[in-house]
């Protein structure tokens, strides 16, 4: 099978959908003659030129407005942002339009799209540029939330996301645009709402998604070498959730942490724990906890920031914790 | 005002050249020698700490994005020589210019780069968070354009507590489309805030050439929408910046009306370090390069003030190990405390979070 990286697993989901589909076009900062400032859509422009590789001024409440109004028309537009951190500029046109439009309009009309980029913390970016967006959309109904991790669900995901008729919020790493895996050569499609366990275990169920996933996976290899075994769940479909996945795993372990990128109030981690203790009340034999940012702004130094994320070693500390062993 | 002027053409141009020179002599008419050289001086320090950036960046002191500000020094020197005290300095991610020329000490530039807790910002913001209060640097802003309608409150503060302070707003070409600089513009248009908003139009946003960002050439055009005066110039001199400067920060002052200036001026370097710059020709920089305000100042003061050689080496050797010093002292300097984090969180002093998942050991 071949090896990908994910930035070019992202790359040939778009570019084999725009072969199989007419309507499906690219728009976004840098993503044409640049190839994309982190190189997703390397040679996109050249295969299709410039109808459909659209580079635009930087003015994110713009083209995602343009995005949805093509939508609404039937097109299905790939809107880019350089990353999820200028999504906060364009926000009104995704919480108030994107979202509600279907509702608003009593169905007279769709937004069949996908807002695509890098999210969360990359390295020393500093408070603006280290947020995770998750927490923000994710609470959105009318809208549909992933994450990737790996080359294969980046590609397999991606291509859901483009054919889904729903707006589509498609979340990314730039630290990991260059994680390699495989990827089919044939056609493949990942139904949303599917959780993937990356790591089978019976004692402690990590729950995470998108650049949570090395942390846990990191952390599961440090409770290995501990007699620790644990079940590492990815998520990839933040909304809709694959709660089935999340219970039937929290049944057999008794415990969970959930593992993440973004601040602990008010954001997905704290619905996860809500629902694991609602569907899973009397299954569980520690409270569940979970490791993530701390609550404060990012600071560029390199020594603070590693003290606000989530490590390996924080995760263990939480998976030990569950397990009533220190 | 508002003349429209074309590209430079300078290509057929060489140092050498008379027709260089003629435009050079006229240029520095009336310039003294001693204003020259400081001027020289003061953009030679802007440039070789940035170089010293470049350089510590490759071999890993600095991370994250580091925009370099080489080519565009004159605008900095300038701004801050029509500067009253108090007035204030507002730009976006590319600032080390700004912070050297109104006086921040490189000591402090150089370890915020570090991110160390002596930097600027004590390591808390980077490169693109610099923020000097007491020299009237105002930021620092990192996501293009929003920071256009907090200087028009800087200058609506100045209105309101009648403090006589002129606020200058600069952005890139790159940011002249974006939402909030309109919203800003028009704010400071009906209220007649005094500001003057400075586009630095160093051709290109990011890889993307100015003219696939922006559906006219002249971005002064959209002056007359929000009710300013304008102007428009190539920078090819610290004198000439800043006699148009000052006309625009002047009228802000005495009349409460805002100016949009738009400058010509090049970036010689990448968007950021990790840019190659492949979408332009070297013989477009090479081009450029001979309107270098910088290296026009140096060829004046050897023909027209006949400055000896070796007194130019002694500036610039000077000013180097200045720089090397600053860098110096931000590799020794030590990181912020681990305590650092909770700090300025919050007005009411250290902040450990709102959560209890996340809160440190031991504190309620
Ligand atoms: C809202 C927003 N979108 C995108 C970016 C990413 N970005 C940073 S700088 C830049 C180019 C800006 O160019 P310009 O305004 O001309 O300024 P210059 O870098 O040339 O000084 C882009 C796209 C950002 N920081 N903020
Ligand atoms: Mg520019």
């Amino acid at each position: 099978m071949p090896i990908l990286q994910i930035r070019q697993a992202i790359r040939d989901a778009m570019k084999e959908e725009m072969e199989r589909d007419e309507r499906v076009f690219l728009m976004g900062e840098e993503v044409g003659y640049y190839n994309g400032a982190y190189k997703c859509s390397e040679g996109l422009l050249d295969q299709f030129g410039a109808k459909r590789v659209i580079d635009t001024p930087i003015t994110e409440t713009g083209f995602a407005g343009i995005g949805i109004g093509a939508a609404m028309c039937g097109l299905r537009p790939i809107v880019e942002f350089m990353t999820f951190n200028f999504s906060a500029v364009a926000f009104d046109q995704i919480l108030n339009n994107a979202s509600k439009i279907r509702h608003m309009t009593h169905g007279q009309f769709g937004v069949p799209m996908v807002f695509r980029g890098p999210n969360a913390a990359a390295h020393m970016l500093g408070s603006t540029h280290s947020q995770a967006f998750e927490h923000f959309y994710a609470h959105i109904p009318g809208l549909k939330v992933i994450a990737v991790a790996t080359p294969y669900d980046a590609k397999g995901l991606l291509k859901t996301a483009i054919r889904d008729d729903n707006p589509v919020l498609f979340l990314e790493s730039e630290l990991m645009y260059s994680v390699k895996g495989e990827v089919p050569e044939e056609e493949y499609l990942i139904p949303f709402g599917q959780a993937d366990i990356k790591r089978k275990g019976d004692a402690v169920t990590v729950i995470t998604w998108g650049q949570g996933v090395p942390v846990a996976l990191k952390a599961a290899e440090l409770a290995a070498a501990e007699d620790l075994s644990c079940e590492v769940i990815d998520l990839r479909s933040i909304r809709p959730m694959d709660e089935a996945a999340i219970i039937a795993s929290v049944k057999k372990t008794n415990r969970a942490v959930v593992v993440y990128h973004g601040w602990p109030t008010g954001g997905v981690g704290g619905d996860i724990v809500a629902r694991i203790q609602e569907l899973a009340f009397d299954d569980l034999d520690a409270p569940v906890l979970r490791v993530c940012y701390e609550d404060l702004p990012m600071p560029y130094a390199e020594n603070l920031e590693n003290l606000i994320l989530p490590s390996p070693e924080r995760a263990l500390a939480a998976i030990r914790r569950v397990a009533y062993k220190r | 005002m508002n003349q429209s002027e074309a590209a430079p053409d300078a290509a057929a141009e060489t140092a050498l050249d008379p027709a260089y020179e003629a435009k050079l002599r006229a240029d520095y008419e009336g310039q003294s020698r001693e204003d020259v050289l400081r001027d020289y001086r003061e953009m030679l320090r802007i440039r070789r700490f940035e170089e010293a950036a470049a350089r510590a960046y490759t071999r890993g002191k600095i991370s994250g994005f580091l925009h370099l500000y080489i080519g565009q020094e004159a605008i900095a020197i300038a701004t801050k020589q029509v500067m009253q005290p108090g007035d204030r300095v507002v730009s976006a991610y590319r600032t080390h210019g700004f912070a050297i020329a109104l006086g921040s000490e490189p000591n402090a530039c150089a370890a915020e780069l570090f991110g160390k807790a002596a930097g600027l910002v004590g390591g808390i913001g980077g490169s693109m968070h610099f923020f000097d209060k007491k020299r009237g640097l105002w930021g620092g802003y990192a996501i293009v354009g929003n920071h256009i309608p907090v200087a028009a409150g800087h200058a609506f503060a100045s209105q309101y507590t009648g403090d006589g302070a002129v606020t200058l707003c600069f952005m890139g070409d790159g940011a002249v489309g974006i939402g909030p600089v309109h919203e800003g513009m028009t704010m400071a248009g009906i209220m007649k805030l005094p500001i003057v908003f400075v586009v630095e139009n160093n051709q290109y946003s990011m890889g993307t050439p100015l003219k696939r960002t922006l559906p006219v050439e002249d971005i002064t055009s959209r002056a007359a929408g929000y009710g300013f005066a304008s102007d428009r110039f190539h920078v090819t001199s610290v004198q000439e910046t800043r006699r148009r400067l000052a006309e625009a920060v002047d009228r802000a002052r005495k009349e409460g009306r805002p100016t949009l200036i738009e400058l010509i001026t090049y970036r010689f370097r990448g968007h950021s370090m990790s840019d190659p710059a492949k979408y332009r020709q070297k013989e477009e920089v090479d081009r450029w390069r001979l309107n270098d305000p910088l290296e026009r100042t140096l060829v004046a003061l050897k023909t027209i003030y006949q400055v000896p050689e070796q007194d130019l080496d002694g500036i610039d050797e000077a000013i180097v190990a200045e720089m090397d010093a600053a860098y110096e002292f931000a590799d020794k300097a030590p990181p912020p405390p681990p305590e650092a984090r909770f700090e300025n969180v919050m007005a009411e002093g250290p902040y450990y979070g709102d959560s209890a998942t996340t809160r440190p050991a031991g504190v309620e």
